[in-house]
């Protein structure tokens, strides 16, 4: 902004008022501000409870991405659905916010693991709380995903056209599976180790490449500190990225296929 | 160029002889019988002269309270279609039986206006569905956090490769699998059953090809479920509380609980 010198001779308070107004308009006329601000937005002229406001809560949010703006009547009934599948997703997003905070007080060696878990219960603030969380989420999770299914079988949602949205749901069964037993080891102590060593001796006997299969799994003949550092990376890492990539096709899929399924 | 089959081209030139031919057949008489003037008036209007007649009369019967009975006799009755014109004079042919319109064909709404989708009785997701999933996560989330308050997740001694604990036991939910161990060959019990049973389920609605919905139809696929979702519940809960030492059977109020979480 050029001040000549004409603008010089005004008195102080004169010229802050011109900058103050000066900034004001480019405030507001910036790109953040309309679209803000932009015009229907209940920040511009508040929530009133109208069909149009109604519409617009859903379609001018992130939430456009998972609902549409309107659903059958029956899709919304608690009796028929229970939630289940919507609680399966909401614990999925309970077990990530507590994984992460529980990643930032262990370490996956076999020398550190146990003694973070320990340090984190005794004198982490809300530690113990929230590992509590992670793990009775972690249970509660494979229930909800359990019960969603039988759910789902015992109406016959599974039906056409929802026949390939009841496949991926079986692989997202077996993920939930997957990610709760990888998780079961980290805490390194007896209950893990010896649970993981049952489970993963069955997995040694599938034919052909039984032994191949368990050797990539504990990252050597038998469990220890490789394997811990293995299922970590498979627990935070790589079972929620494909788990997240098949939720993102489950929920596509279920309004694809025209919204949930209807009364029996 | 494109050539044209033969028989297509004769229809075609037939088809444009026959509207020449009635083209000049209603030429004729409109030439003959009426005055020039409103000849040519009808040419620059192009509106139809039975049409003018029509409004004509409408105005007359609007302007006039006297006017208005001659008018509801010819206005009133055919909107639509058929209502001969008030001035036979005017008209400028007819067809048999002094018709001065043909119905050429009746289109049925269904055939042109296809509807797919019935109109179905839907509501918002905001509010409706969105105060329920609200709702529904800090249920959940209330009572993940209260029984967490009171009950503290499982921590054992550290890992130890020399002390095995009797029994070992497998997550919850493979004590199922656990549990078929003891009854059949490992490869038998841990793999070909559970991926059966796995593959089985994938396959559901490609197994099951009966269209129904309802309960009473498919009794067998409900019944075929509910026994094999009993069979794992079942074995899950033999493994989990009734497997003491050794993987041996025992009551839990005899010998106690063998069960972490």
């Amino acid at each position: 902004m050029a001040i000549d010198t004409e603008e010089r001779r005004k008195p102080l308070p004169e010229r802050l008022a011109d900058q103050m107004s000066t900034l004001a308009d480019q405030v507001q006329g910036s790109q953040a501000w309309t679209s803000i601000f932009r015009p229907g937005s209940i920040f511009r002229k508040g929530y009133t409870d109208s069909p149009r406001n109604r519409s617009y809560v859903i379609m001018n949010s992130v939430l456009y991405h998972l609902h549409p703006v309107k659903v059958k009547r029956h899709a919304v009934k608690v009796s028929y659905t229970l939630c289940l599948g919507g609680l399966s997703f909401f614990l999925f997003i309970l077990e990530t916010v507590t994984g992460i905070f529980l990643m930032f007080f262990y370490r996956p060696t076999a020398a550190q693991a146990w003694d973070d878990i320990y340090t984190l219960q005794t004198s982490v603030t809300f530690g113990l709380l929230v590992r509590n969380i992670h793990r009775w989420g972690a249970h509660l999770m494979v229930i909800t995903v359990f019960l969603h299914m039988a759910r789902v079988f015992y109406h016959g949602a599974y039906k056409p056209p929802r026949e390939f949205n009841w496949v991926i749901g079986v692989i997202l069964l077996k993920l939930t599976l997957l990610l709760s037993f990888t998780g079961y080891l980290l805490p390194w102590d007896q209950l893990a180790l010896w649970a993981v060593t049952v489970g993963t001796n069955m997995m040694g006997y599938t034919p052909v490449f039984g032994e191949q299969v368990r050797f990539v799994l504990l990252g050597g003949v038998e469990i220890g500190t490789d394997t811990l550092l293995r299922w970590y990376v498979l627990h935070v890492l790589m079972l929620p990225f494909v788990l997240v990539i098949f939720l993102a096709i489950h929920f596509w899929r279920v309004r694809k296929d025209g919204g949930i399924s209807g009364p029996l | 160029m494109v050539e044209i089959p033969e028989h297509l081209r004769k229809r075609a030139e037939e088809a444009r002889a026959k509207a020449e031919a009635a083209k000049a057949a209603q030429a004729g008489p409109t030439a003959g019988s009426d005055a020039p003037t409103e000849a040519q008036q009808q040419a620059a209007s192009k509106i139809p002269p039975h049409l003018l007649e029509r409004s004509k009369a409408a105005r007359a019967q609007a302007d006039g309270p006297g006017a208005a009975e001659a008018g509801a006799v010819a206005g009133g009755g055919g909107v639509a279609v058929a209502a001969p014109p008030a001035a036979p004079d005017s008209t400028p042919a007819t067809g048999p039986g002094g018709h001065t319109q043909r119905l050429l064909t009746v289109v049925k709404s269904g055939s042109i206006q296809d509807v797919k989708s019935k109109p179905q009785d839907k509501v918002h997701v905001w509010p409706h569905l969105l105060v329920v999933e609200f709702v529904a996560s800090l249920f959940i989330t209330a009572f993940t956090l209260i029984f967490s308050i009171f009950v503290n997740a499982p921590l054992l001694e550290l890992a130890n490769y020399n002390q095995t604990p009797n029994p070992s036991k497998a997550p919850w939910y493979f004590l199922g699998l656990q549990e078929l161990l003891t009854m059949f060959h490992p490869m038998v019990a841990g793999v070909t059953i559970p991926g059966i049973g796995l593959l089985a389920l994938m396959l559901a609605p490609y197994i099951d090809r009966n269209p129904s919905k309802k309960p009473e139809d498919r009794k067998f696929a409900i019944s075929l479920m509910t026994v094999h979702l009993m069979f794992w519940a079942v074995l899950v809960i033999i493994g989990s509380f009734f497997r003491g030492p050794g993987f041996n059977f025992v009551f839990p109020w005899q010998a106690g609980l063998f069960f972490e979480l």
